[in-house]
């Protein structure tokens, strides 16, 4: 530990260089989609929260609240795309004790709250509450890729005891997540640790084993009744679509014919039944995809999943052109975290998904997740800079 | 970086690539290819309807009279809504509403559960209204409440006082008119189910009243108006979310009558009178009915029947035990247009026009023994009187029986006699239903009785629907009978041994029931009175009316109802003349003489038969006054009758005559138009104005105090 802290002397926390050279050779494209989704998902959540029973007076307050979010979330990442990666490396195991800390609080008494069964949150003065597991996915993968990247000779696989280690920081959270029941972030943890360690080049019987071993784990929880069985159902609906889902819950089918009802072109903003009337819960978070269903149909949904996809697309770009290990792992891990949140969180409004209280990306109310990811955004183009300075 | 790192994280990339298609394929599926039936789904989901319904309208006499209005009572109302979002569910703000109206809490928390859920209790008690609407607790609270609850409206939450419209019959010179109202009650399974998946607005709901009888139900579309819609979004917690339409109501249309108040309570007392004149000569004298019509429109200016009923008795919901009541006592149908009764003599008009048809001699001289012999039967006169030869005019005065036996005799041998075939022509039925006997008048009233008349194809139809139980009980020989009276099974038995071999024989006897109006004859009052009409105007046969015009709230007239000539009666010229310059004189000289003694026919001649009809299974016989007036220019036909209620001269005569007393102005011997019951001294020919805030004025231009009902129905009209 000791040569983290003369690391920190030498270090300062940002890089140097002309500002022009940041705005050059930053990827436009990723900010570009990246805000436009932000966008996008304001005026979601707007939409979603207009007729909230909770502010019948004001019908933009959760919007306000919602903007504040996006513009704190922006802000942060900002700062980490600015930060200089030999401190950000340095600090990485400050950054992941903090996280696992923050884990362990909403155990506290009076400092946590349950929300939908989940104890997620830790309550904060003025009504505002954060949930750290967000920022741990971000700990996780900074701390995955530096314990992966380090100490190696160019070319090397990663020796099995960093594999180890590596998978040790991100079990301990995913234990800690699994006791607050919150099963969707275990699957997006689990789904991040195995891709990182998959690019970091450890040996396939890494990979293989812990493929095989998330198929069993899965299934015994199938087994032990941790999964409901319409959770089950649906994920076989996904593979056969005919499939009648006649016992799945009220929220899965409130949520399908929400989007459902939008058809081609959706009823237009603010103008969802669905939406309006609340049928569905949680739409301005957990059920947003129903919102753009509903609203703006086909049309709109698919260029929101455009929109993601573009953002996808720059991030594994990032990866592939990172200049170093580290890098890549970041990006890499950035891809899967985001990558898997999506499709569980859309899956699941679909009906493919087990329903798990996930937020949508950079579209859902909520601003830890809001700033966790534009903090992931923000280490994207830190990697992307990091590359262009090297390359220069 | 390695190659192998390089492979994985293609992999990881096709990966996600297939993820996000899989997202848009199924976002594809859901969307477009099976997007309508989410959209079917989404659309019952949402939206809720809150019904208010309008103001129904009011039904005024010819006049501008209010016969049908609305009163305002202050209905104190809980939304369910509000309730539930107080702490503990409302319960506190039944109980202070319980203490405050006086009521036990179990009444309220009882109305306030949805029918059909867990303990409630059976309609009307429990709400089955939707969920969404304010559920009326109590009516005709008084205003010092009502204001209390509105003050302290902290303390009652989701409680409200309003007013609401009730029906309302003020009753002008006190008359029931019941059986021409009618009466409004719960729309039935029946006819919401014919409503079948309308999503018309202004289609019936289960919460409706509907007009059930009489002129409520004739014209309950337009005095029902159109509801307010108000359609609401609401979420799956059933809060409001927002409206999304929203209909005023508009009152319901007024009804224009040509009923006028005034006679009509004028006919209904006499009726009475007339029922007690059977009493007092101790005749059962059951029910009666009276009605006036005018002769040269159709219209129904009265009509009575009775027995009668209180038409407020439905405000509010009648109780079994006052329905059972209602049904042993036979108040609810009317006698005037419903019942169907032997015309007796009165049908004399219409044998003589069939004698005058057939080119029988109207000025000849006749016989009139006391009693005539046929097919072995014996048909006498009534007390068995006889006049030797006289005129037909004089067996019309006098009501000769013989006369007209002879003549029906001679008729029935010219068409054939025993002999006669299934077709042979039969005068006097085919006259009776030229003045429109055996079908609907067409009255605009719901119901009506249609009669039949006796005739060579109605027997024969009648066998044929009657021979298999007729055969049947002559061969069984009615053994219960005859266990306690072998002689009437005797005659049953021969009776139907008759009937049975031969019972579509039209028989000599047959044609002699018929020309007096017996047999299988049956007429109602009403027919009748547009049979005199007819003779009254030579010829016409009017379709009555009660309705004159339907005018809206906001006071146009939306349409107006012409007079309808149904039919024209296609009998000589000289044979109407014949009769109405004979009718006369059964007032002057005839049966009619004895009621109208000191009546000043010379300025005011009135056309009459009397007519004393027998019916089966009773020895009083039916009476009958049939009349019009004045004779040399007729104006109104009058017809009254009471059952088993003795003569017609002498029960129902008085109260004919009394009918005209008012209609003329007469008083002893002088007659003063500006005296009549109706105003000008004739029926009305113009339309009361209703005004645009809804009072309404008659057409003379008096002021007609119509009271708040009026007033309410005007301000929801004009908004």
């Amino acid at each position: 530990m000791s040569t983290i802290f003369t690391a920190e002397r030498a270090v300062k926390p940002f890089q140097r260089g002309a500002v022009g050279g940041y705005w050059r050779d930053m990827d436009w494209i990723l900010l570009i989609a990246a805000f436009a989704v932000t966008v996008f998902g304001s005026m979601l959540v707007w939409s979603a929260s207009k007729a909230d029973m909770a502010s019948p007076n004001d019908s933009t307050s959760f919007l306000k609240r919602h903007l504040i979010n996006v513009i704190i979330g922006v802000a942060l990442g900002f700062v980490a795309s600015r930060l200089d990666y030999r401190w950000l490396r340095a600090y990485t195991p400050i950054i992941y004790g903090i996280s696992v800390f923050l884990l362990v609080l909403p155990f506290v008494p009076g400092l946590g709250t349950r929300v939908a069964g989940a104890r997620a949150w830790i309550d904060l003065p003025g009504g505002m509450t954060i949930q750290p597991s967000e920022f741990a996915k971000v700990a996780v993968i900074l701390m995955m890729a530096v314990l992966l990247s380090e100490k190696r000779d160019v070319g090397s696989e990663p020796r099995d005891r960093d594999v180890l280690l590596s998978l040790g920081v991100a079990i301990f959270p995913i234990l800690i997540i699994l006791l607050q029941n919150d099963t969707g972030t275990v699957l997006i943890l689990g789904s991040v640790a195995l891709s990182i360690i998959a690019v970091s080049g450890a040996r396939t019987r890494w990979v293989i084993g812990l493929l095989g071993g998330a198929a069993i784990g899965i299934l015994l929880a199938i087994q032990l009744g941790l999964l409901k069985s319409y959770q089950v159902q649906r994920l076989t609906s996904f593979i056969n679509p005919s499939g009648d889902v006649s016992d799945a819950s009220y929220n899965a089918n409130q949520a399908r014919i929400a989007i459902g009802g939008g058809g081609m072109f959706g009823y237009g903003l603010f103008q969802g039944p669905q939406t309006q009337g609340k049928f569905v819960p949680v739409n301005e978070s957990d059920f947003i995809f129903t919102v753009v269903g509903e609203e703006l149909g086909f049309v709109g949904a698919f260029v929101l999943i455009l929109l993601l996809g573009i953002v996808l697309w720059r991030a594994v770009m990032i990866a592939w052109h990172a200049d170093d290990l580290y890098g890549r792992l970041v990006a890499t891990g950035i891809v899967a975290w985001l990558a898997f949140q999506m499709f569980e969180n859309i899956g699941m409004s679909l009906g493919i998904m087990p329903i798990t209280g996930i937020p949508l990306p950079m579209v859902s109310a909520g601003g830890t997740s809001m700033m966790a990811t534009w903090i992931g955004i923000g280490l994207l183009q830190n990697v992307r800079l990091h590359g262009a300075r090297a390359g220069a | 970086v390695s190659e192998r790192s390089n492979l994985r994280l293609l992999v990881l990339a096709v990966l996600v690539a297939s993820l996000l298609g899989t997202l848009v394929i199924r976002t594809f599926y859901l969307q477009v290819i099976t997007g309508e039936t989410y959209r079917v789904a989404a659309a019952d989901n949402t939206i809720r309807e809150v019904v208010e319904p309008a103001v129904r309208g009011l039904v005024l006499d010819q006049a501008g009279r209010p016969l049908v209005s609305n009163r305002t009572s202050v209905v104190v109302t809980v939304d369910r809504q509000t309730l539930h979002q107080e702490k503990d569910n409302g319960a506190a703000v039944v109980v202070r509403l319980a203490k405050i109206l006086d009521l036990p809490v179990a009444k309220i928390t009882e109305r306030l559960a949805n029918c059909g859920t867990e303990g409630a209790k059976p309609p009307p008690i429990c709400w089955n209204g939707s969920s969404y609407q304010a559920i009326p607790v109590a009516t005709d609270v008084d205003t010092q409440t009502a204001l209390t609850i509105m003050e302290r409206r902290s303390d009652f939450h989701g409680v409200a006082a309003k007013l609401q419209a009730v029906r309302e019959y003020p009753a002008p010179f006190n008359v029931n008119a019941a059986h021409l109202l009618g009466y409004l009650g719960p729309v039935t399974q029946e006819q919401i189910e014919a409503e079948g998946n309308s999503t018309d607005p202004n289609r019936l709901r289960i919460t409706d009243v509907v007009g059930r009888t009489g002129l409520e139900n004739q014209y309950d579309a337009e005095l029902r108006g159109d509801p307010g819609i108000t359609t609401l979004a609401v979420d799956t917690a059933g809060h409001v979310t927002g409206t999304l339409g929203s209909q005023a109501p508009t009152a319901g249309d007024y009804i224009v009558t040509s009923i006028d108040a005034h006679l009509q309570s004028v006919v209904e007392k006499q009726l009475v009178a007339a029922v007690e004149r059977a009493h007092e000569q101790g005749y059962p004298g059951k029910s009666g009915a009276a009605v006036v019509v005018d002769v040269h429109t159709g219209q129904v200016l009265a009509m009575a029947s009775y027995p009668t009923y209180d038409p407020s008795i439905w405000i509010g919901g009648v109780t079994s035990k006052q329905y059972k009541e209602l049904i042993g006592s036979e108040a609810l149908s009317s006698n005037a247009y419903q019942g169907l009764f032997a015309p007796g003599s009165t049908f004399k008009v219409i044998s003589t026009a069939a004698a005058g048809k057939e080119g029988y001699s109207l000025y000849g001289d006749y016989p009139c023994p006391s009693q005539v012999k046929v097919g072995g039967q014996t048909f006498r006169n009534y007390e068995s009187s006889s006049y030797g030869r006289i005129s037909l005019a004089r067996a019309i005065e006098v009501s000769c029986n013989t006369v007209f036996y002879g003549l029906a005799e001679r008729m029935w041998k010219a068409a054939g006699g025993p002999d006669a075939g299934k077709n042979a022509p039969d005068p006097v039925a085919e006259t009776a239903k030229l003045f429109g006997l055996g079908s609907a008048t067409g009255i605009d009233l719901p119901g009506e009785a249609v009669g039949r008349v006796s005739s060579r194809a109605f027997k024969q139809s009648n066998w044929e629907a009657m021979r298999d139980t007729w055969c049947a009980n002559a061969a069984a020989g009615y053994p219960e009978t005859r266990k306690t009276d072998p002689k009437l099974a005797d005659y049953y038995t021969a009776l139907d041994k008759e009937n049975c071999t031969d019972g579509n024989q039209w028989r000599a006897g047959d044609a002699l029931n018929a020309v007096i109006g017996q047999g299988d004859t049956a007429v109602t009052p009403l027919q009748m009175a547009m049979v005199y009409a007819a003779v009254a105007n030579g010829g016409k046969l009017y379709q009555p009316q009660v309705a004159k015009a339907i005018v809206s709230a906001s006071g146009q007239v939306v349409k107006e109802f012409k007079p309808v000539i149904k039919s024209r009666v296609t009998v000589p010229k000289a044979t109407m003349t014949f009769l109405r310059r004979t009718l006369p004189g059964v007032t002057t000289e005839g049966s009619a003489e004895t009621p109208f003694a000191g009546f000043p026919l010379s300025q005011i001649p009135v056309a009459s038969k009397t007519g004393s009809a027998q019916v089966t299974g009773s020895n009083v016989s039916t009476s009958w006054f049939t009349s019009y007036a004045p004779a040399n220019d007729p104006q109104y036909a009058v017809v009254m009758m009471v059952t088993e209620g003795g003569t017609g001269s002498k029960t129902s005569g008085p109260s004919v005559r009394k009918i005209y007393e008012s209609l003329f102005g007469i008083s002893g011997t002088s007659v003063n138009p500006r005296n009549s019951v109706l105003v000008g001294g004739k029926p009305e020919t113009s339309l009361p104005t209703v005004e645009s805030d809804g009072t309404v004025i008659g057409p003379r231009g008096r002021k007609s105090g119509v009271g708040t009902g009026g007033s309410i129905a005007a301000r929801r009209g004009a908004g």
